[in-house]
């Protein structure tokens, strides 16, 4: 072995470099096929940012169509309304892209509404249950419809189709429950903070 | 004698306590109006269970809980339910609740109660469904319904039971004068709590600024396994997870609660209206606050009926009122400025604080962060403030979670070092509530993504059901048609009839269609083939076996031999006659045209005649008919062909009989008419 290599250096050094390549090879090869990731995984974490409201405004049929399209052909990143800026923010921020203003022809950002059906007006036709993409309105064929307000997503799919006009979308009331503190202006001077130990400006003064 | 821990950062602000401990408890007496609102504590609001002009009398239920993490609410007072309504009620953001407005009618009048003579005969759940009747929430601050928190699983060892009357905040003494005068009720209170969840020891933490307080509840606990933990001074030591810390040097993890790690804690009011809800059995509708600030007479603590507006409380004070003028519920360090003056004391109401201007000045404006890091060390959670500053301003979420910022107990002490007069708490609160909204937000996201996608596969299954449905029949109607070729038409007269009828309308459509009729007749002719050719081999299998089938298989090859000679010379005949049908042939006529016309044209025929001619002509047919069966018959009886074929000849013959009988008669009867 130790004669081989000392008579034939090159030979020596290149079958041992061909058969690292080889061994390394076959186990990069190995784990490719059994460490496989099924799917894109970028789909799934666009997913993830998007709303999920399905409510079809970028022009796809729901955000994972949407997701899927931002992943595989490049397609802009501000086309979701309901997303927002902070989506778009989001957005950009995962794919290392320039974050662009909203698209103005997929719809503005509003505030989160809830589909609410004037029951007395339904006439039971049940094409808003057809068209509601989260399966949020209850009711059958001559029956009156109603919305499950807790898994609406406030996409206005059920609108349209209504030939009766019965169903209105209600932005979200302010409430006690969705009450929240805001970040302070750093210009107002208006403070909630009560204490400090800061002394009074006049007494300072004096 | 307890060792005593110390826990990290803390500040010492001016007390001012003994303001407002010149005075013993005073009873605040009835108000004219009272506010009870729904929803005053954490967890879901209660739900009215009376009715505006209804008469409710002084611990009467007059709201039910709803769900477990809720309380009820009860009359403080006799009177008359006013209006139930909404109302402002002591929250920073100056909204109405629906409230129970009741105006009182001076009789404080009892509802019949009854309290428990001795609680240790009573089941825990009875005890513990008494504490929740009674309407108790937590009276330190956050207002968590007790009987909740009391509610241990008895796989939960609970090894100490805490009672906070620490009560560091600046101002407030309505602990500190419980302990003075009520030091009895709140052993009394902590007995209970004892029986309740049976702790290996049972502490009363007190912090050493109030030395008579310490000594009336030393005396109080004399022949009991309660023991007095005495501490020093400093803010804010009365946080939960704090005063845990200086009792057992423990530390409760972070996300996690006391009970992780063994430990109940409960405020000393709520051990007094415990107390009083089992012992009394009256529901907690008074409490013990204070009244103070340099802005009141006379500060002290009342003894007042829960919904009692404030305004009427520090009236009572000798309230004077000033430019900028604040009220505000709670302390200074953790409380909020009230909206306004009418609304009503709740069961979390320790303190009203009405400080004048120079008593509490509005702060200077906020200066840039000097990076000092004196909030670090002021801090009592051991968070970083000033990188939380920062994180909360460029709104990274991820990073303030990282940082810990759900461990920042809000106690302020971070603003009140920073030189630079930073709102920090504000930022935090507003960053907390950004990322519980934004969690929430995400779950509800992932929840109609899975509503989504479920709705997706459903109409995915729906449409492959219908698709195997409609492959199921198309499937079925093919192996009949198979089946029916396969079988031999003579064999079975009702399968046979169906052939017919089908190979007709295969003509009919193939001559629609404009196909070639030549094919339809070569088809035959391959299938007569075809149909002999098994004949032939059934026949062989047979002779071979020596069935007695021999014979009725062997007329059978014949005939279909003879059937295929038929469907040959058609075949040759239908070819001969190919060039002059095709030059007969009218172009792009419809045979079914054709056929209803004919039907139509007959119709009108049989219109047009006479009764008598109608009844003859019948006649006629059917006897032509029946000649026809007749004569098959006898083919099939000459031909030995099967019984069943037979059969059914014959009984179409007498049917047909019959029905040139009936013709017969209606000809006659014509006739004669």
């Amino acid at each position: 072995m130790s004669d081989f290599i000392t008579q034939y250096p090159l030979l020596a050094a290149l079958l041992a470099l061909v058969s690292l390549g080889l061994g390394f090879g076959a186990l990069l090869g190995f784990a490719a096929v059994r460490f496989r990731t099924e799917g894109n995984p970028i789909v799934e974490q666009i997913n993830e940012i998007l709303p999920q409201t399905q409510c079809g405004q970028c022009g796809y049929p729901g955000c994972r169509p949407y997701a899927e399209a931002i992943a595989n052909t490049d397609e802009a990143i501000n086309k979701c309304p309901p997303g927002g800026e902070a989506g778009i923010q989001a957005l950009a921020d995962l794919l290392d892209v320039e974050a662009i203003p909203l698209d103005e022809e997929h719809g503005e950002e509003k505030a989160k509404a809830v589909a609410y059906i004037r029951e007395a007006e339904c006439i039971g036709c049940t094409k808003c249950i057809q068209a509601c993409p989260v399966d949020a309105i209850l009711g059958a064929a001559k029956q009156m419809h109603t919305v499950i307000t807790s898994e609406c997503t406030g996409c206005d799919l059920c609108v349209e189709p209504c030939p009766v006009d019965c169903i209105d979308m209600i932005s979200e009331q302010a409430s006690l429950r969705s009450w929240q503190w805001t970040l302070p202006d750093p210009v107002s001077r208006e403070v909630t903070i009560i204490a400090t130990d800061a002394t009074n400006p006049e007494e300072r003064a004096a | 004698m307890r060792k005593i821990f110390d826990f990290h950062g803390g500040i010492y602000p001016p007390e001012n306590k003994e303001q407002s401990l010149r005075s013993g408890i005073r009873d605040a007496g009835i108000p004219p109006q009272l506010i009870i609102p729904l929803s005053q504590h954490i967890g879901a609001a209660s739900t009215p269970v009376v009715a505006v002009g209804e008469r409710v009398l002084k611990g009467q239920l007059i709201a039910r809980a709803e769900g477990f993490v809720s309380v009820p609410q009860h009359a403080p007072t006799s009177g008359t339910v006013a209006a139930i309504e909404d109302r402002l009620i002591a929250h920073p953001s100056g909204f109405t609740s629906p409230s129970i407005v009741i105006d009182s009618d001076g009789l404080d009048e009892w509802v019949a109660h009854e309290g428990v003579a001795d609680y240790t005969a009573v089941d825990r759940a009875d005890l513990l469904q008494r504490i929740r009747d009674a309407g108790i929430a937590g009276m330190g601050g956050a207002g968590f319904p007790s009987a909740v928190k009391l509610s241990v699983g008895p796989e939960r060892h609970v090894k100490t039971l805490i009672l906070n009357g620490t009560e560091c905040e600046p101002y407030i003494t309505a602990d500190a004068i419980l302990l003075r005068e009520r030091a009895d009720r709140i052993v009394e209170g902590t007995r209970i709590l004892q029986h309740l969840i049976q702790p290996d020891e049972t502490v009363i933490g007190v912090e050493d600024n109030k030395p008579e307080g310490i000594a009336a509840l030393r005396e109080a606990v004399q022949g009991t396994d309660i023991e007095v933990a005495v501490f020093p001074t400093k803010y804010p030591s009365g946080g939960e997870k704090q005063l845990i810390e200086i009792l057992t040097g423990q530390q409760v993890p972070s996300g996690g609660l006391p009970i992780d790690v063994g430990i109940v804690c409960q405020n000393l009011g709520t051990a007094v209206a415990i107390r009083d809800a089992v012992l009394d059995g009256k529901p907690l509708i008074s409490r013990v606050t204070t009244v103070t600030g340099e802005a009141v007479d006379d500060p002290q603590n009342f003894d007042v009926l829960l919904g009692t507006p404030m305004r009427y409380l520090i009236d009572l004070a000798g309230f004077r009122p000033g430019k900028k003028q604040r009220l505000i519920m709670g302390g200074p360090m953790m409380g909020v400025t009230v909206p306004d003056p009418d609304v009503p004391v709740v069961k979390v109401t320790n303190c009203i604080l009405v400080p004048t201007a120079q008593e509490l000045p509005t702060p200077p404006p906020a200066q840039a962060c000097i990076r000092c890091g004196m909030c670090a060390e002021a801090c009592p959670a051991s968070l970083l403030p000033q990188q939380l500053y920062w994180f909360a301003q460029g709104k990274e979420h991820e990073k303030l979670e990282q940082h810990n910022l759900f461990d920042c107990i809000e106690c302020g002490a971070c603003s009140f070092v920073c030189p630079s007069n930073i709102p920090l708490v504000q930022y935090y609160r507003a960053s907390k509530a950004e990322i519980v909204k934004m969690r929430a937000d995400h779950d509800r996201a992932e929840a109609s993504r899975a509503r989504f996608e479920a709705r997706q596969e459903r109409l995915a299954r729906e449409e492959a059901e219908k698709e195997a449905k409609r492959a199921a029949r198309k499937k079925a109607a093919e192996e009949k048609a198979r089946l029916a070729a396969q079988s031999d038409g003579a064999e079975d007269p009702v399968q046979a009839a169906i052939e017919r009828a089908k190979a007709k309308k295969a003509a009919q459509q193939a001559g629609a269609e404009g196909v070639n009729e030549g094919d339809a007749l070569e088809k035959a002719v391959a299938s007569a083939r075809k149909r002999l050719d098994t004949a032939q081999l059934k026949l062989e299998e047979a002779q071979q076996s020596g069935s007695d089938l021999v014979d009725a298989l062997a007329s059978g090859v014949e005939k279909t031999r003879a059937k295929l000679e038929k469907a040959e010379q058609a075949l040759a005949a239908y070819q001969g006659e190919q060039p002059q049908a095709e030059a007969a042939k009218t172009p792009a006529v419809d045979p079914a045209k054709v056929a209803i016309e004919k039907a139509m044209a007959a119709r009108a025929a049989q219109a047009a005649l006479s009764p008598e001619e109608k009844a003859r002509q019948d006649l006629e047919k059917l006897e032509q008919r029946l000649a026809k069966t007749r004569a098959k018959l006898e083919d099939s009886r000459a031909a030995g062909e099967e019984a069943k074929i037979i059969e059914a000849l014959d009984a179409t013959v007498a049917r047909l009989e019959e029905k040139i009988a009936g013709a017969r008669e209606a000809a006659g009867v014509a006739e004669e008419t």
